[in-house]
């Protein structure tokens, strides 16, 4: 295998998760926590794909593949929900978001 | 023997501007404060994934992220954003600065256990990878694994697909039919 090796790739993608999962914990605007959440799940793909490579099996490929499908339906609902809140005047902003506290 | 060096620099070359690109561009989401901005450096983050894939010998995965995700989700993100327009504007965090520190030390923490945890429990077996043929990764090979040994994941993929598809047009048709005065908040 020309290039880096596998651990390299690990690396990268451990640092892209540890982006998300800082940008899912801190930034309070709903939008931009789906934007970090794809990070994490693109991060994950990246781990799919190198590990698929290194043992010479393919189905990490198909894993990856099944991960975008649910990374689609996931952003088609959640940004219907911001769609929706927009529509009934909510301010976007999760830490003020409250109506189902209990 | 002289060939296959350059070629492995080639590929070091490529990997390293790749990866650059891919950690600035996700550092550049988390930290604009406008979520078009975000959105657009999603896009170069996708991309240049796709690239570290091709390097990974996987071809249809590439192409797969560039047109789905480059393509068709975060167009749908930047529509959004702009049908919010200025409402998407976010202030940038909240809350008392004990939870900025302790989001920042649970980021730190889930990277520190992932690299310890990879590196005690497959150290030995990370080094030697194994050699795969053209077809690794192309689509047919994806095509005839999908259709036979993994056939059930793609059915259960479409069945999730098509709910998602429900859900957001319920979304959608829910919020248009509700005044504003008619929702107790």
């Amino acid at each position: 295998m020309n290039g880096p090796g596998i651990a390299w790739y690990l690396a990268v993608s451990g640092f892209l998760f540890g982006t998300g999962v800082l940008g899912v914990l801190l930034r309070r605007s709903p939008l931009i926590i789906l934007l970090s959440l794809e990070i994490m799940l693109n991060s994950a793909n990246l781990t799919l794909i190198a590990v698929s490579r290194h043992y010479g099996h393919a189905d990490g490929q198909i894993f990856a593949l099944t991960v975008m499908a649910v990374a689609a339906s996931e952003v088609v609902v959640g940004l219907g929900l911001i769609v929706a809140m927009a529509r009934r005047d909510l301010v976007l902003d999760v830490d003020r978001l409250t109506t189902l506290r209990g | 023997m002289i060939v296959a060096t350059a070629g492995n620099i080639v590929v070091w070359a490529v990997w390293v501007v790749a990866v650059f690109a891919c950690l600035g561009s996700g550092i550049a989401v988390v930290s604009f404060s406008n979520p078009f901005f975000s959105a657009l450096a999603l896009i170069g983050n996708l991309g240049s994934l796709a690239v570290l894939y091709l390097l990974l010998s996987a071809e249809f995965v590439a192409a797969a992220q560039v047109l789905v995700y480059a393509g068709a989700v975060m167009v749908m993100f930047l529509f959004v954003i702009g049908y919010l327009g200025g409402q998407a504007d976010a202030p940038w965090a909240g809350g008392p600065s004990w939870q900025t520190i302790g989001a920042i030390g649970a980021a730190a923490s889930i990277l520190v256990e992932i690299i310890v945890v990879v590196g005690i429990k497959a150290g030995g077996r990370l080094s030697n990878s194994h050699d795969v043929t053209t077809a690794f990764g192309s689509p047919d090979g994806i095509g005839r694994l999908f259709l036979t040994d993994h056939l059930l994941a793609f059915e259960i993929t479409s069945i999730v697909l098509l709910v998602a598809a429900v859900g957001g047009v319920i979304l959608g048709h829910h919020s248009r039919s509700l005044r504003p005065e008619e929702v107790e908040l």
